[in-house]
């Protein structure tokens, strides 16, 4: 999928938990919430996308979920 | 019993009053009084509430006053002088519907003295009235015929040559039904129909004495403030008003109870038949959630069931540039099997996947996600509440625990405070907004956020909005934020409540949040738009009103915040408690009639039915061991993400049954880009619908009025839908309905499912689904309806929930930041776009554009208000150009000031329109439900339609044609 399209849905989801005081918990909630909601190629994707090419364009807390937490 | 017949009296007219007949009309309202009043009625005893008219007791105890202008649907009126009775030690004749029991009365119903009364009185009425019964419409039908009879009616001594009424000129301006009053007796029914019933007021005596007559505005009928509910039809006690089909075909023989296939109030009407033919839908007065009402779709669009335009036939096509073949249905499935097993083959089991529509049956919903599960082997299923109500699923099953409203429709009337946010009941939700309108007279509080000002604000009768807070597009959750700011810092959180039922850590992080100034109305006032002291005193009325009720629609939901709103909405319901009881809850009004059923059903790619992850290892075992066939533990792709991947050419065959994604769904052009580049798309549908123009194979669908099943409404609420003709798919003398196609394709695929009748679909629903477990066609049968959770606790449903507590155990509360969407307006696209509906159609409109209800909506219009059209030369009726970052169509325009300046409204019911090429890509952050609501424009006068719909036109013309169909539904002017 366009990995543009998978950014912006990803750094969405990164502004629901923006505030949330414990970002430990906000980037356990940004990953859960691609986990379950994600196709698993989609998920790949943006996790090579984070691993290979330092995820670019992503809010660092939802850098740091996936790469942390996705399930792939 | 043998009880009953040695006891008492007493208990004799007990027994009477429990035997309620549904069928019977009692006259006048029932009495919701608990106290008790005994009364003697000629020579029978009763006990009845109080407040109960000494008519409905007469009717309770067996005992058939006469009356005209008396029906239980209406409040007394006390006009006709037929009902007259005689009270002992009361002088005169007071008539019984206006009189109240009162303990230890006598009445008498039948004396000589009332014979003579009563028969003059229909002297009077006869005298005229044409004495045509033999050729009448209503003739076996008609109240006053049968009145005539009851008081032994012989002559009309007056003589027939008198001034009289029996030339008036019949109004047959209504597509539906005709007024003539020649035959009107003015009891005045239809005129307090249009009031109490619908709340429209559209209908009104005028004059006095002889020149007495119901008038509708200064024309007639269709061109009066007339909705067309039908409410004063079935009111109307003589053949003054009555339907047109009637007229055509004469008086039904035989009629079936069924379910609306139209919005989420989903009505109960009885299909009154003649054979095969449906003569007229009749609202059925013990429907759950209509009581006896009805509005212009349910009640007179049906039409489209046998209109002409339907495809009976299956069809194929290798490419969508051949002309349709026409094959059996045996050839058909095997066509489309074999493709499916070519794609799966070539690009694997998740190249394929499968939408249902809310328009279908649950048993529908739950064999079409079945097929693609159990043997496409994907999750790949979606369902068109992707695209509406998505974030409710969402929002309110991680606050409250359940993907459901809270409450009944009838739950309204103990609403002392109503917040309608996004929504417009009187045009999307027509019976239910009659039902809250009554409330509303009563006088409980109306609170309409909203940018555009519906009908509801200011322009129905008796009603007026206290608080109108007209945002901007998009702003939904700083709105949010700001109330919950108020109650928050201005102390009028239900403390008791939320530490009862909530979780207080999640309470107290986000009580934290709402009360930062940031959150406060004045802070958000210039992004909302909104004065914040009318914030305020909203949310103090919210908080302190009473019991206080939220209702909300996709004016709430189809944002790039919908999902954080919902969630909003429901952190608001629980900290002024506002939860758990009659007359408060989070309402959702879903669009369609099975939106809540659809998404129940698990069409949901990540959900099986019963809201129950793919993930969670216990349903997956469960629905593994029932199906005997392994699944995948991987959430599936959503709607936007299977025509992402299939515009890039790895998403390849899609069953697609009953939805028709190239006109309902966002960025039309990126929408029909994935269906060109897709190998196999296989339609189910009555119409060769937009998405049906892009297909390679073709099943013709059944009706709602052809097949059997379940509708599930916005209040949880699972009515029958009965079979009442065969389907009209019947090549080679065989119908089928719908899951029997999906079961036929199946069967090629190599399951066979097993059912012998729908009810055996539900059966498995049933064993499979904890919330649908008491779910069954008999107790349905039984019950007439059923609101889930249906279980062994709750055995004939739920009508409230959350009561003792939340699904999910306490309540949690969930931050709402509001983010700004990236839609925004600038110089090149200075006006917002937001997107609507309207009374007369439905949806994509390929059920309504088929119907006589053009007669009210023929195309869609652009609202644009005065000053910006001043600025930019645009006059009413003018051609407007509207272009976004999407695309770019022409409409009309008309001028309001409805709509604010900076912000244009349309709807999307004619494809021709093409107000989907204009929306854009943006989608919810849960759920990625597309942002309807909000596109950013520029418009301008034009002189020819756009490049995409001069395309339009070419193409659809071009794809009707290889289906042999005439061009009629490619017209655009």
């Amino acid at each position: 999928m366009d990995i543009q399209r998978l950014i912006s849905m990803a750094n969405q989801i990164g502004d629901f938990y923006e505030s949330y005081p414990d970002q430990n918990q906000a980037q356990q909630g940004i990953a859960e919430h691609i986990n379950r909601f994600w196709a698993l190629a989609m998920r790949q994707q943006i996790a090579h996308y984070v691993s290979e090419q330092a995820g670019t364009g992503l809010h660092v807390q939802v850098q740091k979920a996936i790469a942390m937490h996705l399930k792939v | 019993m043998d009880d009953i017949k040695y006891s008492s009296t007493h208990h004799q007219h007990e027994h009477s009053r429990t035997n309620y007949d549904d069928q019977l009309d009692y006259g006048t309202p029932a009495s919701q009084s608990d106290a008790q009043v005994t009364l003697i009625i000629d020579d029978r005893e009763i006990t009845v509430p109080e407040g109960t008219s000494i008519m409905r007791a007469s009717i309770m105890a067996g005992i058939n006053v006469p009356k005209l202008c008396a029906t239980d649907s209406l409040e007394p009126f006390g006009s006709c002088r037929l009902c007259l009775v005689e009270i002992e030690g009361r002088r005169g004749y007071p008539a019984s519907c206006t009189t109240p029991v009162a303990e230890g009365l006598k009445v008498h119903t039948q004396s000589p003295k009332l014979a003579d009364i009563r028969r003059g009185t229909m002297e009077l009425y006869i005298s005229d009235h044409p004495l045509d019964c033999l050729t009448c419409a209503t003739n076996g039908d008609c109240e006053l015929q049968d009145m005539a009879g009851a008081v032994g009616l012989r002559e009309v001594r007056y003589g027939y040559e008198g001034e009289n009424h029996l030339k008036a000129e019949k109004d047959e301006s209504n597509p539906y039904f005709t007024f003539d009053p020649s035959k009107c007796i003015v009891c005045s029914r239809c005129v307090r129909a249009c009031e109490e019933t619908q709340g429209t007021f559209a209908l009104t005596i005028s004059g006095r004495g002889f020149e007495s007559k119901v008038a509708s505005g200064i024309n007639n009928f269709l061109d009066s403030e007339c909705v067309s509910c039908g409410a004063c039809v079935q009111a109307c006690p003589t053949a003054t008003l009555i339907e047109k089909t009637v007229i055509d075909h004469g008086v039904p023989e035989h009629s079936v109870t069924t379910t609306c296939a139209y919005c989420g109030v989903g009505c109960s009407f009885d299909a009154e038949m003649k054979g095969e033919e449906v003569i007229r839908m009749v609202p059925n007065k013990n429907g759950g959630a209509n009581h006896g009402h009805s509005c212009v779709k349910g009640r007179f669009a049906w039409g489209y069931a046998t209109h002409q335009d339907r495809i009976t036939t299956p069809m194929i096509r290798k490419s969508i540039h051949d002309e349709w073949r026409v094959v059996s249905w045996g050839e058909a499935i095997e066509y489309a099997a074999s493709e499916i097993k070519r794609i799966s083959a070539k690009y694997g089991k998740d190249a394929m996947g499968g939408i249902t529509s809310s328009r279908c049956t649950n048993e529908e919903v739950y064999v079409t996600q079945k097929l693609v599960r159990a043997v496409f082997g994907t999750n790949n299923v979606d369902t068109c509440a992707r695209v509406c109500h998505s974030p409710t699923g969402y929002g309110l099953k991680q606050t409250i625990g359940e993907s459901a409203g809270t409450q009944t429709f009838d739950s309204v009337m103990k609403s002392d405070v109503i917040m309608i946010i996004g929504a417009n009941p009187t045009d999307g939700h027509p019976v239910f907004a009659s039902q809250m309108k009554r409330r509303l007279r009563e006088g409980a509080k109306l609170i309409i956020a909203d940018p555009r000002e519906i009908d509801l604000v200011d322009n129905s009768p008796h009603i007026r909005a206290d608080y109108h807070l007209n945002l901007r597009p998009g702003t939904n959750v700083a709105l949010i934020s700001a109330l919950a700011h108020v109650v928050v810092t201005e102390g009028l959180v239900k403390e008791d409540f939320v530490r009862e039922r909530c979780e207080w850590d999640s309470f107290v992080l986000w009580r934290d949040f709402v009360a930062k100034p940031e959150n406060s109305p004045e802070a958000l006032a210039d992004e909302l738009g909104v004065n914040p002291e009318l914030i305020r005193e909203a949310a103090r009325l919210f908080a302190t009103g009473g019991n206080a009720a939220i209702y909300y629609g996709l004016g709430v939901t189809e944002h790039s915040q919908g999902s954080t709103t919902v969630m909003g909405i429901a952190n608001l319901a629980m900290a002024t408690g506002n939860v758990g009881r009659e007359g408060v809850g989070i309402n959702p009004l879903r669009g369609q009639n099975n939106v809540q059923g659809s998404c129940d059903m698990g069409s949901m790619p990540h959900e099986y039915p019963g809201y129950r992850h793919v993930s969670d290892p216990a349903a997956k075992a469960l629905f593994e061991a029932a199906w005997g066939r392994p699944l995948s533990d991987e959430p599936g792709l959503r709607i936007p993400n299977m025509l992402d991947l299939a515009g890039e050419g790895r998403f390849k065959a899609l069953y697609c049954v009953g939805e028709d994604i190239a006109q309902s769904d966002p960025n039309t052009q990126h929408v029909t880009h994935a269906l060109e580049s897709m190998e196999c798309v296989i339609v189910q549908d009555l119409f060769l619908n937009e998405t049906a123009m892009f297909a390679h194979v073709f099943f013709p669908g059944a009706s709602f009025l052809e097949k059997s099943g379940t509708f599930t409404n916005a209040e949880r609420r699972i009515s029958p839908v009965r079979r009442v003709m065969t389907p009209k798919n019947n090549v080679g003398g065989q119908g089928y309905e719908d899951w029997e196609i999906t079961a036929m394709l199946s069967k090629a695929l190599g399951y066979e499912m097993h059912y012998k009748h729908t009810s055996d679909i539900m059966d498995e629903i049933a064993a499979l689904t904890p919330t649908f477990k008491g779910v069954s066609f008999k107790k349905l049968d039984e019950l007439g309806s059923i609101q889930w959770p249906c279980n062994d606790e709750y055995p004939t449903g739920t009508p409230t929930m959350h009561i003792d507590g939340f699904v999910r155990g306490k309540g949690k509360f969930f931050i709402t930041q509001y983010v700004p969407t990236t839609e925004k307006v600038n110089a090149k696209y200075p006006l917002i776009l937001t997107t609507g509906r309207i009374l007369s159609q439905y949806n994509v409109g390929a059920q309504t554009r088929r119907t006589k209800n053009v007669a009210w909506h023929h195309e869609d219009v652009v609202e644009i208000h005065p000053h910006d059209a001043q600025e930019r030369g645009i006059k009413e009726g003018d051609w407007i150009g509207i272009v976004s970052r999407a695309g770019e169509t022409v409409l009309r325009a008309t001028l309001t000031e409805r709509v604010q300046p900076g912000i244009i409204y349309t709807t999307f019911h004619h494809p021709q329109s093409g107000a989907n090429v204009i929306t854009t890509d943006n989608s919810d952050w849960a759920t990625n439900c597309p942002e309807f609501k909000v596109t950013a424009v520029q418009v301008t006068r034009v002189n020819q339609l756009s490049d995409w719909q001069l395309h339009y036109k070419t193409f659809s013309e071009a794809q009707l044609a290889f289906a042999g169909r005439d061009l009629e539904a490619a017209k655009i002017d």
